[in-house]
């Protein structure tokens, strides 16, 4: 079994559904980042999801493109960004941690190169938003070879085929889009997706956590009716990073405060 | 999968968020069917003649080759309507938006060419536009933002990154991946992800078809090279793709060779760039060790723009088309003087590729070649940015160096 399974088996045992927030690595500097990741982990944070910071977010809606523009201001490269994963990885053996890129910063490197790095510092799984499936045959070969797994996104308007597609080459998780459009918690998290949940359970696809506009408790206790295995929170936890980002302390209770509600909320009720 | 070829060599691809692909399925099964659809063809061909004005003119310079044994001739689509290559195209998509049921149209814009162009198609065929311009560009082409106000289109300016035309192209697709049951997304040139290079060199091949019939019958020979800037590369590829099998003709991009290349501040992406990932496809890019874009530079607005279409890169690699630079400062001269001698203000775009041809005769006089240039637009955009340019260069060269 790997990390992700030993999760999930964890949380049906504890008849809880993961919740998993994701924050930009360096933003707004290596410290803060640092301590502000420790603080949601020692508050109950299942997994982890983790972006390197990218000139060109064109999935990302302004909280990150935010993020992602200070981290770069202040100097972070990737290579401290795995360097602050692979810190993360010594403190928390069990923890899953997934990091999410876009491709130009993988091929920069030379995919077998970068993933390589990753597996080093303790990468299980890597999601990169600009690659589709059907783009997808080299980058997964290199990860494959370099022993990380991929993870890909599966949006509401996803097809037969490419679930399929999706059910064979998904590792750990799958990345279920809550709604079309860009991160950040302006707009709400759409449509149902039992649907959804119910065929990729049925095509053998990793466990769907639901992402893109969570940021409330009753959002978590609804996708685990929905048949979700948990949640990624990302725009939220930025938001409130971005309060008072001088207030390491401040930030860290905050951040503590809101994982553990939406830890709390994670209970499924069986329906 | 996709129906049509998504590669040129290693170059192309769709590399876009999967909520995109059946929005670019769409695209591409509805562009298939227009092809191949002779009402489509006759509507499109009916707006070019009798909306936008083609055929364009050839026009043969009767004072910029004096003193050398060339012979210079412009393709005219800065007489085309809305004062650049652009119109064509965006008729094309205006008709597949229609065609596919979408009642809005998303557009980026860079010099503003394409924004206008597209402003024109919406109101013309009814549909509701908006348009993403780099907050840089809202002030340096204000014009072209008026143009587009009165043409009822919303322009929205993108601060974010470096404010210019490859910020627009984030935010415009950020915009698709929400609106696209109901939006089509207006690509301004060759490039972004397949189906789009491909259908808009199909929408702009014209130029070089018409210029190849025209060249020929006033001079019964073809020409020794054929000269086009490029930006992403549609008016390039436009020209370029009627001559590709004729292996006599030389073909010849010219990019934006900003404050030089040593500067750094430049858009000569095919030159400087290395292979990334950027805009949907896989390029050249302009781009750090990491793997972060780097911003371009060029004072024009329309060249000023960190990667470039495929097929381009496609052709560099496989020998079949070179590219060149030339700076802000020749291509302004370029301006001028085509200004003077034949009475024709282009684009500062196109003044690029008028700079290169005028070096080219001039490098070696006796030579006689025949040169044939994309004029791919009017410059009346740039009169203020021109003129600008200009005074700084005097204040500069006056002694005392430049003002405060
Ligand atoms: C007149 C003109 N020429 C050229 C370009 C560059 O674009 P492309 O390389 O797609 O032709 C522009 C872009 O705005 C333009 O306005």
């Amino acid at each position: 079994m790997n990390r992700y399974e030993r999760m999930f088996a964890g949380l049906t045992t504890a008849g809880r559904v993961a919740f998993v927030p994701f924050t930009v690595l360096g933003f707004p500097d290596l410290v803060r980042s640092e301590a502000w990741i420790e603080a949601m982990i020692a508050s109950g944070a299942d997994a982890l999801e983790l972006g390197i910071p990218f000139s060109d977010p064109l999935a990302d809606g302004p909280t990150i493109q935010r993020a992602m523009a200070a981290a770069l201001d202040a100097g972070v490269s990737p290579d401290d960004c795995l360097r602050l994963v692979d810190r993360i990885r010594q403190r928390h053996p069990e923890l899953p941690i997934g990091l999410l890129m876009y491709a130009n910063l993988v091929w920069a490197r030379g995919p077998a190169r970068f993933f390589s790095a990753c597996a080093a510092s303790g990468v299980d799984s890597v999601l990169i938003a600009d690659v589709p499936l059907d783009e997808s045959d080299e980058f997964l070969h290199q990860a494959r070879s370099a022993g990380v797994g991929q993870v890909f996104l599966c949006p509401p308007n996803i097809d037969e085929r490419r679930m399929k597609l999706l059910a064979e080459r998904g590792f750990g998780y799958t990345y279920l889009l809550s709604r079309a459009g860009v991160t950040g918690s302006e707009v709400a998290a759409g449509s149902p997706v039992a649907a959804i949940v119910a065929r990729l359970r049925e095509l053998g696809a990793p466990p769907p956590l639901l992402g893109f506009g969570i940021s409330r408790p009753e959002q978590v206790a609804a996708a685990a009716k929905e048949g979700a295995a948990g949640v990624i929170c990302g725009s939220k936890v930025i938001e409130l990073m971005l309060a008072e980002p001088n207030d390491l302390e401040a930030v860290s209770s905050r951040l503590g405060t809101f994982v553990r509600s939406m830890v709390s909320a994670s209970k499924f009720s069986p329906s | 999968m996709t129906r049509l070829p998504a590669y040129f060599g290693n170059y192309g691809g769709r590399f876009v968020p999967e909520i995109l692909i059946p929005a670019l399925e769409q695209l591409e099964t509805a562009f298939i069917e227009a092809q191949a659809d002779p009402a489509f063809r006759s509507e499109f061909q009916r707006l070019l003649e009798e909306y936008a004005g083609r055929p364009t003119p050839l026009t043969e310079c009767r004072n910029l080759a004096r003193g050398t044994a060339s012979r210079l001739f412009l393709k005219r689509e800065d007489l085309l309507h809305g004062g650049a290559h652009k119109t064509n195209q965006v008729l094309g998509q205006g008709l597949l938006a229609k065609r596919m049921g979408k009642t809005e149209v998303i557009a980026e814009t860079g010099a503003g060419q394409h924004g206008v162009a597209c402003a024109l198609a919406c109101a013309l065929l009814g549909l509701k536009c908006r348009v993403y311009m780099g907050a840089k560009d809202v002030e340096r082409q204000s014009p072209n933002v008026f143009r587009m106000k009165l043409l009822g289109a919303t322009v929205i300016p993108v601060s974010s990154g470096s404010a210019t035309l490859k910020d627009a192209c984030n935010e415009a697709l950020r915009d698709w991946s929400a609106s696209y049951e109901r939006a089509h997304y207006l690509l301004g040139t060759a490039a972004g992800p397949h189906p789009y290079p491909t259908l808009v060199k199909e929408f702009q091949r014209m130029i070089g078809d018409e210029s190849r019939r025209q060249i020929l019958a006033r001079t019964g020979s073809l020409p020794d090279a054929v000269i086009a800037c490029v930006g992403g590369g549609s008016n390039a590829i436009g020209m370029f793709t009627a001559f590709v099998a004729d292996a006599n003709v030389e073909l010849v991009g010219v990019e934006a060779g900003g404050l030089g290349l040593d500067s750094g501040k430049h858009g000569a992406t095919l030159q400087a760039g290395r292979p990334g990932i950027f805009f949907g496809m896989k390029s050249r890019l302009m781009q750090d060790g990491a793997g972060q874009v780097e911003e371009s530079h060029s004072l024009s607005a329309g060249l000023d723009f960190p990667s470039v279409g495929p097929e381009h890169a496609y052709l560099q690699d496989i020998g079949r088309a070179h590219y060149v630079p030339i700076t802000d400062e020749v291509a302004v001269a370029g301006l001028a003087e085509l200004a003077r001698s034949e009475g024709i203000i282009a684009a500062l775009e196109s003044a690029h590729a008028v700079a290169y041809a005028l070096e080219r005769m001039r490098r070696d006089p006796s030579r006689s070649e025949m040169l044939l240039v994309n004029l791919s637009g009017r410059g009346d955009k740039d009169i203020f940015t021109v003129d600008g340019y200009l005074r700084e260069q005097q204040a500069s060269q006056e002694p005392g160096g430049p003002r405060p």
